[in-house]
């Protein structure tokens, strides 16, 4: 049998990752870390402006939240921990250095598990680390055609996690998987928004494509630039195509380089022709003593865990008897999941609770783009509409039109039930049937009806309402009831 | 007497009974600088206006708080150009920040601002604190008020010179490897360099940042304990700053000294030390034997590596701090250049000195890739060494004491073009910053009729017996050194 | 080759390097004599190797604290034009600069 192209070669892909922190203030300063909707320059301070003489300090809330991170991750959490200084001039690093962490960092060897529907596959983690932010530069073409840039450092030491795989990512498909994983970890943390789109979490890789028998090879190919999971995927497709082609026309020419991915073309491009090799003269940061962070105080850390998406989504299927399916949906984040429980626990029916989210509200909600937080029916009208549907009061179907107004109008469904009348069985046919028992229930009353005693229909209509208990449509009855006995 | 020579705790006490007032002071104080900085040339910037403004709500605040006001209320000082001072260009004798004027005040300034101190000026120093003469300034050279054709020494040379020459009442400095000490010696008189850690480095320009702190500049013991306990203290701002709680200094050192325990370290009474200066180092060592302290001698083995270990972290450290000056958020910035890196390293290029060139390549090169270990690591590996040569020393005696220089001040020109020779001068001082040690010098006679410094070093945080000694050295000495060039200076 | 290069510990190349990690602009003249400068000072370094620091842990920072930490409060951001005041080159709000390029 021939071997294909794909079975000839194995992709090796690596991701680094950096995620912004959700803090008060900044990793070293007392600035806002909230600093995206003010103007330019205006949250800033010597420290993170790097002005002659200014010191930092750091910020406790940020250690808790990567321990946090790195426990989360299965990571160990070393005993002790320091800063250093990378070096790298440039003009959106106000230090000309960044302060990071180089051989002793806070969490290293974890390891995360994907979804089985991902390929259950578990990727290492070598290591996670704390370090600053960047300043913010934006490049202008003056109408002169000059072209010059202007920095803002408004982003000058938001605090930002690093996290790095092991180079276990087998394909692109995998990469993107890892990077939902992760993201939603870091949400259920409630540590950052993950927003790749908004570059609150950013995603650099390195992959290489290399011939399926023989050992790996030192080229090494950095990409960068993918501002969504979509074009991780999207861009280490091209990547490993336009290597696997290299491959295939028999001389390996692909050197060491990092490229950018561009989303228009769906290409990536190469970023820097001659490697200047980075030298980052990593030393410990004399302004930082370091952290000495107690097994005591990480189980403390760890106490503080919330659920993580696995466990709840065991827990969802062994205790709500949810379908696998159902169970990753509404696991999807902290927020859906806890839409779930709290409407699951009122309504006292998780099953229709879950088909209700799974079948009518996601769909709602992608639809309209909203988020979970947002969601225009709160968890207790969700149970509400279920309780209505349970007890009877609504039928499915009517139902089915009471939760579209719901959404739509964000009023509750006994409201809607009550402004439409809909609590009133106006169902003809649903009527006709109960009219018939009547009738056929009550043969003497039928008698004086058919004798000219008019009056007889209205006992006969009192009977309908006793089944219906009231709820059904008095003028429909009284016709349907004319309609019968005519034709009887 | 003229009122600019007199003492910090000299002017508090006529200052406290009303028979003079800062304004008075102050302005004695500045015709000093006005009469002598001309050929001093302490300072880098003289700031006659505020200081005259600051004096006058010093005495309105002495006419409310009386007997409350803090102890250096209305008292002029000089304050080294490298602490950053708000609203006041603070310009490290660099071109590079020729034209800054920080938005914040250091802690330091804080601390001395609610004290209520009179600023008078911005002294001159080597650029960015490196070198040991002052003639690393970019601006111009400062003379030793004792012999103008000498250097003061270095860094803190200006702050050195204007206390000598009364041009302020008291001084800050900073040291990361003698930088107070050498040029209070140099100049004749008080120089103290704090435990790391004491002293806030918040709004300190750093230069090395595990080996500087900012110390006083005094006229005699007991005002280096005053000033002393004005600026030290824990600072949140400062992640190194000690929690360790301020003594009452001026009260602690002046204990009887008999029964303390000083060692000499023959060290530091090696090959290139001048006859002359030693011989006023020993007679003032008798002269302490005398009053009942047990000398003895110890050994500093690693005292010949500390300066390669010192020229090795102090400059590692400095290419990192020194990398923000990059022309773009305040200071130089070259304008020929075309892209953004040859504007970058010609910003540098321009707007750096020879020194700080010299000690950003050799700290860049060894943090680099492949000399790291032989050089940065290695350093640092020695530094542990030369801490425990003083912590075994110090298990044995209270306090060392030896020579703050090996010479008296040299010619202006002598060793500028030679940078081992210059490197050289702080032989004797910097282990102290190595290990992290409080040193404090003060003058102990003269040679060539230059002053020799006497210089004390401490278990850390025990700056209490450095005082001790070196306030019953003063007492028993009697002697005030003062140069000629000052009698008289500013009635002319 | 000049004999120099190879009789001094620290070459003209590696001065060159150096200069480039630290973006810093030498003029030929500065080259050459930090080369024989550098090299004094680290022929005087070579001393260290004399000690034997195999078992002997590093000093980064001599004050044995540990853990300094500030809690997570925000304060009040320097006043925007003291944050701008000392810039060579603004427009408007921001720092201006030449061009950046990636590559
Ligand atoms: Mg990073
Ligand atoms: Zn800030």
């Amino acid at each position: 049998m021939e071997t294909t192209v794909a079975e000839k070669y194995r992709t090796v892909i690596g991701l680094e990752f950096h995620i912004q922190l959700v803090t008060e203030s900044k990793m070293f300063c007392t600035c806002s870390a909230q600093y995206a909707a003010h103007p330019p320059n205006t949250v800033v301070c010597p420290v993170c402006l790097g002005l002659p003489g200014a010191l930092p300090v750091i910020n406790e809330k940020v250690i808790e939240c990567i321990v946090m991170a790195g426990l989360a991750l299965n990571c160990t959490i070393p005993e002790y921990a320091k800063f250093d200084r990378k070096n790298y001039p440039y003009p959106d690093l106000p230090k000309g250095y960044q302060i990071s962490q180089f051989d002793l960092p806070f969490c290293i060897g974890g390891r995360l598990t994907l979804d089985e529907e991902d390929g259950g596959r578990t990727i290492g983690i070598t290591r996670v680390h704390q370090e600053e932010d960047t300043a913010k530069s934006t490049h202008v073409t003056a109408p002169s055609g000059e072209r010059y840039s202007l920095v803002d450092f408004n982003r000058s030491g938001v605090p930002l996690m690093e996290v790095v795989t092991e180079p276990d990512i087998a394909t692109p498909q995998e990469a993107a998987a890892f990077g939902r994983k992760l993201r939603q970890i870091v949400r259920y943390l409630g540590i950052s928004t993950a927003n790749m789109e908004n570059g609150a979490m950013r995603c650099d890789a390195n992959i290489s494509v290399w011939p399926a028998e023989a050992s790996m090879g030192d080229v090494k190919v950095e990409v960068k630039n993918m501002n969504s999971f979509r074009s991780v995927e999207r861009a280490l497709e091209f990547e490993q195509a336009r290597q696997t082609r290299i491959l295939e026309g028999g001389v390996d020419t692909r050197i060491t380089e990092t490229r950018g991915w561009v989303e228009a073309t769906g290409e990536t491009v190469s970023q820097r022709t001659k490697e200047e090799a980075h030298d980052y003269r990593y030393f410990p940061e004399p302004d930082l003593p370091p952290l000495q962070l107690s097994p005591q105080w990480v189980s403390g850390v760890e106490e503080k865990l919330p659920e993580l998406p696995a466990a709840k989504r065991q827990r969802f299927m062994a205790d709500y008897e949810l379908s696998a399916y159902d169970a990753r949906l509404l696991t999807q984040s902290q927020e859906l999941a806890d839409y779930f429980e709290t409407a699951s626990a009122r309504a006292k029916n998780a099953k229709a609770v879950a088909n209700w989210m799974s079948r009518n509200l996601l769909q709602r909600l992608n639809e309209s783009d909203t988020e979970i937080n947002d969601c225009p029916i709160a968890p207790a009208d969700l149970a509400e509409l279920v309780l209505l549907i349970d007890s009877g009061e609504i039928s499915n179907r009517t139902a089915q039109e009471v939760f579209d107004h719901m959404f739509d109008t964000g009023k509750s469904a006994r409201k809607i039930v009550a402004e439409q009348g809909l609590t009133q069985i106006s169902d003809e046919s649903a009527l006709e049937t109960i009219v018939a028992q009547v009738i056929a229930e009550n043969p003497a009353a039928v008698q004086d009806f058919n004798q000219g005693k008019k009056r007889a229909i209205g006992f006969l209509v009192g009977q309908v309402m006793k089944a219906t208990r009231g709820k059904a449509n008095p003028g429909i009855v009284n016709q349907k009831l004319q309609e019968e006995l005519r034709q009887g | 007497m003229n009122l600019s020579e007199l003492t910090v705790h000299e002017a508090q006490d006529r200052l406290r009974r009303g028979e003079t007032t800062s304004a008075a002071l102050t302005e004695a104080v500045l015709a000093q600088i006005e009469a002598l900085d001309e050929t001093v040339r302490a300072f880098v910037t003289v700031t006659a206006d505020e200081a005259r403004a600051q004096a006058q709500a010093a005495d309105a605040r002495r006419a409310q708080e009386g007997a409350d006001a803090p102890p250096l209320l209305g008292i002029p000082a000089a304050i080294k150009d490298v602490v950053n001072t708000k609203g006041v260009r603070t310009t490290c004798s660099s071109r590079m920040l020729e034209n800054y004027v920080p938005p914040y005040d250091a802690t330091v300034m804080e601390k001395l601002n609610a004290h209520g101190i009179v600023l008078v000026g911005k002294t001159n120093m080597d650029e960015f604190a490196m070198g040991s003469s002052t003639e690393h300034s970019a601006f111009f050279t400062t003379r030793n008020p004792w012999d103008t054709e000498r250097v003061p020494g270095g860094s803190s040379g200006g702050s050195a010179a204007a206390v000598a020459a009364d041009e302020a009442v008291f001084s800050l400095g900073s040291d990361t490897g003698g930088s107070i000490r050498q040029p209070a010696a140099l100049c004749g008189v008080v120089g103290m360099k704090p435990t790391y850690g004491r002293v806030s480095r918040y709004g300190l320009v750093a230069f090395a940042s595990s080996l500087d702190q900012i110390g006083p500049f005094t006229k005699d013991v007991t005002d280096c304990a005053i000033v002393l306990e004005a600026i030290c203290g824990h600072d949140r701002r400062d992640a190194t700053s000690a929690p360790q709680p301020v003594p009452n200094w001026r009260e602690e050192m002046t204990q009887s000294v008999k029964g303390l325990r000083v060692g000499v370290p023959k060290e530091y009474f090696g090959a290139g030390i001048e006859p002359e200066v030693e011989a006023s180092v020993r007679a003032a060592i008798e002269q302490l034997a005398a009053l009942g302290v047990a000398v003895e001698d110890v050994s500093l083995p690693h005292t010949d590596h500390a300066l390669a270990t010192y020229y090795i972290i102090a400059p590692a450290e400095a290419s990192a701090n020194l990398a923000r000056y990059d022309g773009i958020k305040y200071g130089y910035a070259s304008q020929d250049a075309e892209t953004m890196w040859e504007a970058y390293s010609r910003t540098r290029g321009e707007g750096f000195g020879s020194e700080v060139k010299r000690r950003i390549l050799v700290g860049t090169h060894a943090l680099s890739s492949g000399y790291y270990d032989a050089y940065y690591l290695k350093a640092q590996k020695v530094r542990t060494l030369i801490a425990n040569d003083f912590q075994e020393a110090f298990a044995r005696v209270d306090a060392i004491v030896c020579p703050t220089s090996a010479t008296v001040a040299f010619k202006i020109g002598e060793r500028v073009d030679d940078p081992m020779s210059m490197y050289l001068s702080d032989l004797y001082t910097l282990p102290c910053n190595v290990a992290g040690l409080p040193g404090i010098s003060q003058p102990c006679g003269l040679a060539q009729g230059l002053p020799v410094g006497l210089q004390f070093l401490g278990k850390p945080f025990d700056e209490s017996t450095l005082l001790r000694l070196a306030y019953a050295y003063e007492q028993a000495s009697g002697a005030r050194y003062k140069p000629a060039l000052t009698s008289g200076a500013a009635q002319t | 080759m000049p004999d120099t290069e190879h009789t001094e510990a620290i070459s003209r190349k590696d001065v060159q390097h150096v200069a480039d990690l630290a973006r810093l602009a030498l003029s030929p003249e500065e080259e050459e004599r930090f080369q024989h400068q550098l090299s004094a000072v680290f022929e005087h370094f070579a001393m260290l190797n004399e000690l034997d620091t195999e078992h002997i842990s590093p000093t980064a920072q001599v004050i044995p604290l540990t853990n300094v930490m500030r809690p997570d409060a925000a304060e009040p951001p320097l006043p925007k034009e003291d944050v701008l005041a000392n810039a060579p080159d603004r427009e408007e709000d921001q720092f201006r600069v030449r061009a950046i390029l990636d590559f």
